[in-house]
């Protein structure tokens, strides 16, 4: 398969600390492609860099064949790359469709005379993104909340309707920070479903997750990172038994356990 | 133009105060731009006294018309917003604020000490050229304008970066393009208010455009609120007109005024008009 994103030796240095040290990942297009490893492993930052709101120190970061190394976030969103946050970030005093339809700011061309004399295109693509954004919203089972304020809905409608806006604009990649923290089972199980749904329509799914089973019975591909490395790629299975990623999990005493032949499993897994 | 003779007699009576609810319309709407955009910038009066010394100059030097004078008198405020606009966008909550007042000290004193521009005397004589009528056509022409931008994408991205820059940009919106937008027309609309008012006044001087005008426009928007533009233009005719009716509690008047903003603060955190725009299909 061909990589929709690629890095290539991405660093991201902070005072003292490397919080992402020449990562050289690749995700492969269609694919729901999830990224572990334990807490500092550099998994947000590694995010914030594709995503376009933190520069990396070093690196270089391609979509679709594309160096985007150096863009400005609004640009990359343009460009198809959307994402939701660890901590919920909707526009509370907005309405559920008004957060969907901002996800959309990228396809409105509109110029100012176009928008304070209500002409043409300006009432084409509002039209067009109204009809866009309630599809999204129904991608999230979000239809019947469009009118209501943002910050009004439960907790885990409004994970969805983070998805929904970064979905609004159908993009090509999309980044899920910890999408099922905070949620019950079901919701998780729903999630899943949600994500599935996601890929069959088209567009990439990279996600970092700490729920162990939860990302082994959803991802086709496993990237592990630990103190900022790259330690290990493959699928879910290989993870589950490679060394390294239980050391990295677990520290090298309960490792070596393992290894000689002790029966403890990633949770979960 | 002409009026029936009761308007008439009521205009030449209340000419004062009905010029001045309508340019602090303006204000207040030169602040609401920059506050929808989640900026505290405060260069309103900074814009307002570069409009107006800038308009002064056109009609009393050059002899300029006054249909020409007044959507010249936003050009020299936007360049002025144009050359601050980077430098200062860098900034942001009190840091932009302090930033943006001082940048009006700094225009105050530059009138204080140029001789051009009347020095600490100001510049008298000028023309009273601005209607009643050519105040509140601008200002409906500004209400208008804006509410038309709330309901629209540009509306949205507005509320989305006062909500939340960073996520606003990874929607796609460029934040800098519209923090920038929101300077210009702060610029604009405090510059033509500048103008009018230095075309109903015949008198501009350097102290009305420091640090005290700064602050009253911000408190037109935080009472009338900025849910909508009407909220920030209720708040200016709401503070003009107190000081007005409390005229017979005599010195008070000021401590009521500032008792009632407090209030407004702590009880109305959204203001007088906290009601959102509503949007299509919203």
């Amino acid at each position: 398969m061909t990589a929709l994103l690629e890095t290539a030796g991405l660093t991201r240095r902070f005072a003292g600390l490397v919080a992402v040290d020449a990562v050289d990942m690749r995700v492969a297009a269609g694919a729901i492609h999830a990224v572990i490893g334990p807490n500092g492993a550099g998994k947000t930052t590694l995010f914030n860099l594709i995503s376009g709101i933190d520069q990396p120190s070093a690196g270089r970061i391609t979509l679709g064949g594309q160096d985007i190394t150096r863009l400005p976030a609004y640009r990359r969103a343009a460009l198809g790359v959307a994402r939701t946050f660890q901590n919920i970030r909707i526009f509370g005093a907005m309405t559920v469709l008004e957060n969907v339809l901002t996800g959309l700011h990228p396809t409105l061309h509109a110029t100012l005379p176009e928008v304070l004399f209500r002409l043409g295109r300006f009432r084409r693509e509002e039209a067009a993104s109204i009809v866009q954004a309630r599809a999204a919203l129904d991608l999230a089972g979000l239809a019947n909340e469009a009118g209501l304020k943002a910050s009004a809905l439960a907790y885990g409608d409004q994970r969805r309707l983070e998805i929904a806006r970064a979905m609004a604009g159908r993009p090509r990649l999309l980044l899920l920070d910890e999408p099922a923290a905070g949620l019950n089972p079901a919701e998780t199980l729903a999630l899943a479903v949600l994500i599935r749904r996601i890929r069959e329509s088209g567009t990439t799914v990279l996600l970092v997750e700490h729920d162990m089973g939860f990302v082994m019975n959803i991802s086709d591909a496993v990237t592990v990172l630990n103190f900022g490395r790259h330690i290990f790629d493959g699928a879910p299975l290989e993870v589950r038994q490679s060394p390294v990623v239980i050391e990295a999990y677990l520290g090298h005493k309960v490792a070596a356990r393992l290894a000689e032949g002790a029966t403890v499993g990633v949770r979960g897994a | 133009m002409t009026y029936p003779p009761w308007l008439d007699d009521a205009l030449y009576t209340y000419q004062n105060l009905i010029h001045s609810i309508g340019i602090n319309g303006l204000l207040a709407l030169a602040m609401y731009v920059v506050l929808a955009v989640g900026q505290l910038s405060l260069g309103q009066a900074a814009f307002m006294g570069l409009g107006a010394y800038s308009s002064a100059l056109m009609t009393m030097q050059l002899g300029l018309p006054f249909w020409a004078v007044v959507p010249l008198s936003a050009v020299v405020p936007a360049a002025f917003a144009l050359v601050i606009g980077l430098p200062t966008l860098r900034l942001s909550g009190v840091y932009l604020a302090i930033a943006t007042i001082g940048l009006g000290e700094v225009l105050r004193a530059a009138y204080l000490n140029s001789d051009t521009l009347g020095g600490a005397l100001g510049l008298s004589g000028i023309p009273e050229k601005a209607e009643t009528w050519m105040i509140y056509a601008i200002l409906a022409a500004a209400i208008a304008a804006l509410w038309l931008v709330a309901r629209s994408g540009i509306g949205r991205a507005m509320e989305a970066m006062r909500e939340d820059a960073t996520a606003a940009a990874v929607m796609g919106v460029n934040v800098v393009r519209y923090q920038m937008g929101a300077l210009l027309a702060s610029a604009v609309l405090a510059g033509i208010a500048g103008c009018l008012n230095a075309h109903v006044s015949s008198f501009i001087g350097p102290g009305e455009y420091g640090f005290e005008p700064a602050v009253t426009i911000l408190s037109y928007a935080l009472l009338g609120g900025i849910a909508s533009p009407l909220g920030p233009v209720i708040g200016a005719a709401i503070l003009t007109l107190l000081p007005e009716v409390l005229r017979g509690v005599g010195d008070f008047r000021l401590v009521l005024n500032g008792g009632i903003i407090v209030v407004a603060v702590l009880f109305l955190p959204g203001g007088l008009l906290p009601w959102r725009i509503r949007r299509r299909a919203a």
